[in-house]
């Protein structure tokens, strides 16, 4: 069906709902390079205005993407909790983003219709949200998952140790990974991205995260960012394995193009789930995301890319993740064009994310041929900081040497819980405070003699 | 101080930024400009652009026939926001290709591309393609006419290899530069070129320059990607790297990181 919106003499018509949903999007590249985007700033507002009309019942109704064509859409809609979205039953977009401002929207009752709420629900009320608006509601969303420590507890912010090494050699990240806990880093997990899919070396990687975790007792978790097919046939093989990670995306076709489908990634699921490696929850699986996958993978279907991206986290939600994190500019300028896009979308994924109650984390962070710089991080960083990410990336000195991006170091970690008084897990606080890593009031001892404590790491250097 | 002398040690084992020191919770002024600095440097690389005529060289050196031509990004600017024009040959491009194909086709297009740093395709193509000679000799693999491609996506190699009747297409192109690797060279095999492949259909080895993963290493990875992809028919997910199990000397393989248990 057809929306319209009229502004003085001038009618806008947008065909059906993904055309609106597209027209109402705030300006991003990745959009204008599909051809989707609005033609005029007014013609945006005008589909926002047709858009606040929309009875959310709308979006049970209208697929964006069809049901016969797309696995992802058959999920939508066939788990959605028609119990829990009865509170908000009866509302439009508009009176939707009312309500999650008003006071009535409390924690606990964004936690009960988190699985009422579609991806397209979630996208939709966003784009009518300023940034501000997208950090006050998700601040109330509380979204807290366990493996071998808690991450999600409001007041906390857990950080993952990204070691990455350009050759894959394991002594190079057992250094950085020595760096990572000095600077108090690594309650989400300790994640490698593999420069190689060999699965000797994976495994080599795999053995030397687990080995490290259990002889200095951290409680966290490791994992090797393979693909889930690799992870399986590592799992067969013995190999330990804590979390299953997979890159997955909001369409069919653009999660084929990753070489997976739901199928795939319930294999993987229970899979990690049997080796019950969990010991305070079995929440296994770790996702990654970010806008423009789908139109990179031209298995977009005309939508727009941060609706996708919420379709994505419909994805993860059904294989109860410990961790979700879209890597919001690693894509590059053609998807988000600069600082101002990278920020807007940094948010919006947050809030979609934690109110359809998956447990959103942000690779912050941009690309040498996007028009951003560590500026624009530290801006995305205290925002999201105050929005209440889950857990953000900890790279040394921001400069990742393996995968060729800026992200979010284990000092940008340390200035936003300074700044926001953000604590780290507890379990994690708990085990740094034994150590000795950290002394009176959570605080960093000095990293010479932060290293003397971390026995089979501090020999490396002998 | 020992802690001091520690950390040095440790740094050497990774070109990643560990042991920085911290200020506070800030960075001390001197690695502070010191990013400041190699960002500056990698932003300049992504703008440098592609000097085909040196990879001729290089290629004339090395005994190949070759032929430059460009995608359908017109400048850097149109590039970088329109990623399909760096996925598809201008129709000159096209034409030159086309006019080059071997009849019966070849087993392998080589396709060279400045991607998003020509600095790495300038400093490892040829170093690359020399290393990657005796493999196809041993295996007497034919060869088309190398590819240099200006305005290049990984995807053209697609096309490219279409067009030649290519078994495969071998695509080595610069990845987006990162703070300490501005030239960081990356390889894609995908097996039955054709527009409309997605990656989940090609293998990939990245991270080819100085500090990361040699040429020689590269070569042999490539060459064994490539004797599987022959026999097993395709490149992708479902083509694991196996290679390293069969290592001559072992390299990469069960190094310990960690001093063993006491």
């Amino acid at each position: 069906m057809s929306y319209r919106h009229a502004i003085g003499t001038r009618a806008y018509v947008f065909e059906d709902m993904r055309t609106l949903l597209a027209k109402a999007t705030p300006i991003r590249s990745g959009d204008q390079l599909a051809g989707l985007a609005a033609e005029s700033a007014e013609e945006s507002v005008a589909a926002r205005m047709a858009l606040a009309d929309v009875p959310l019942t709308t979006f049970l109704n209208e697929m964006v993407v069809p049901y016969e064509e797309d696995e992802v859409t058959r999920l939508i809609m066939d788990s959605h909790d028609a119990a829990a979205f009865k509170p908000i039953a009866s509302q439009t977009v508009g009176s939707f983003r009312d309500w999650l401002l008003s006071e009535e929207a409390t924690t606990e009752r964004l936690a009960a219709i988190a699985p009422g709420v579609t991806p397209e629900m979630a996208a939709a009320v966003s784009k009518l949200m300023r940034n501000q608006d997208l950090i006050a509601v998700a601040r109330r969303c509380s979204v807290v998952t366990r493996f071998r420590n808690t991450i999600g507890l409001p007041g906390t912010m857990a950080v993952r140790l990204q070691p990455n090494h350009p050759a894959d050699d394991l002594r190079g990240i057992a250094a950085s990974i020595a760096d990572g806990l000095a600077y108090g880093c690594g309650d989400a997990v300790i994640g490698i991205n593999p420069v190689s899919d060999n699965m000797q070396v994976l495994a080599d990687l795999l053995k030397m995260l687990d080995e490290l975790i259990s002889r200095l007792a951290i409680p966290t978790q490791g994992c090797v960012l393979t693909h889930v097919t690799s992870s399986v046939e590592l799992i067969n093989r013995g190999v330990p394995v804590d979390l299953v990670f997979q890159s997955v995306a909001g369409t069919e076709a653009a999660n084929k193009s990753f070489g997976i489908d739901l199928a795939v990634l319930r294999e993987g699921f229970e899979a990690g789930r049997a080796l019950k490696r969990g010991t305070v929850g079995n929440n296994v699986m770790y996702f990654e995301t970010g806008q423009g996958s789908a139109l990179s993978a031209g298995a977009h279907h005309d939508v727009d890319q941060q609706t996708l991206e919420a379709r994505a986290y419909a994805v993860c939600r059904a294989f109860e993740p410990l961790l979700v994190n879209t890597v919001v500019g690693f894509i590059g300028p053609e998807y988000l064009y600069d600082g101002k896009q990278i920020v807007r979308a940094g948010l919006e994924d947050h809030f979609c994310g934690k109110l359809m109650g998956v447990p959103l984390g942000c690779d912050i962070c941009y690309t040498n041929h996007a028009e951003a710089d560590q500026d624009d991080m530290d801006t995305l960083l205290t925002l999201l900081g105050a929005a209440g990410v889950n857990y953000i990336m900890g790279i040394p000195g921001a400069d990742d040497v393996m995968l060729n991006y800026q992200s979010t170091s284990f000092h940008d970690q340390l200035y936003i819980r300074e700044v926001l008084g953000l604590k780290r897990a507890p379990e994690f606080e708990a085990w740094l405070a034994a150590q000795g890593i950290t002394g009176a009031g959570g605080r960093l001892i000095a990293p010479g003699q932060a290293l003397q404590l971390l026995g089979p790491l501090a020999e490396i250097a002998q | 101080m020992i802690s001091d002398e520690a950390w040095r040690r440790l740094s050497e084992l990774t070109p990643a930024r560990i042991a920085l020191g911290r200020t506070g919770s800030g960075l001390p002024t001197t690695e502070a400009m010191k990013f400041a600095l190699a960002h500056a440097q990698a932003r300049d690389a992504v703008h440098t652009p592609l000097d085909p005529a040196q990879l001729a060289a290089g290629l004339d050196d090395l005994g190949l026939a070759h032929l430059m031509v460009s995608s359908s990004a017109v400048s850097r600017h149109s590039y970088l926001l329109r990623p399909d024009l760096g996925r598809r040959l201008d129709a000159s491009g096209r034409q030159a290709v086309s006019a080059r194909r071997p009849t019966g086709g070849v087993d392998i297009a080589l396709v060279i591309a400045d991607g998003l740093s020509a600095r790495a395709a300038h400093a490892h193509a040829i170093g690359m393609t020399a290393a990657l000679i005796p493999y196809i000799q041993k295996n007497a693999w034919s060869l088309g006419p190398v590819a240099v491609v200006t305005q290049g996506r990984v995807a053209i190699g697609d096309e490219i290899g279409a067009l030649l009747g290519a078994r495969l297409a071998l695509v080595m192109i610069g990845e987006r530069p990162g703070l300490s690797s501005p030239d960081s060279l990356g390889l894609y095999l995908t097996f039955a070129p054709e527009p409309g492949r997605t990656d989940g259909e090609r293998n990939c080895l990245s991270n080819i320059h100085g500090a990361g993963m040699s040429l020689e290493e590269a070569a042999f990875k490539a060459a064994w990607l490539m004797r599987e992809a022959f026999s097993r028919r395709l490149t992708g997910v479902s083509l694991k790297d196996e290679s390293g199990i069969f290592l001559p000397d072992g390299r990469g393989i069960d190094r310990p990181a960690l001093p063993p248990s006491a």
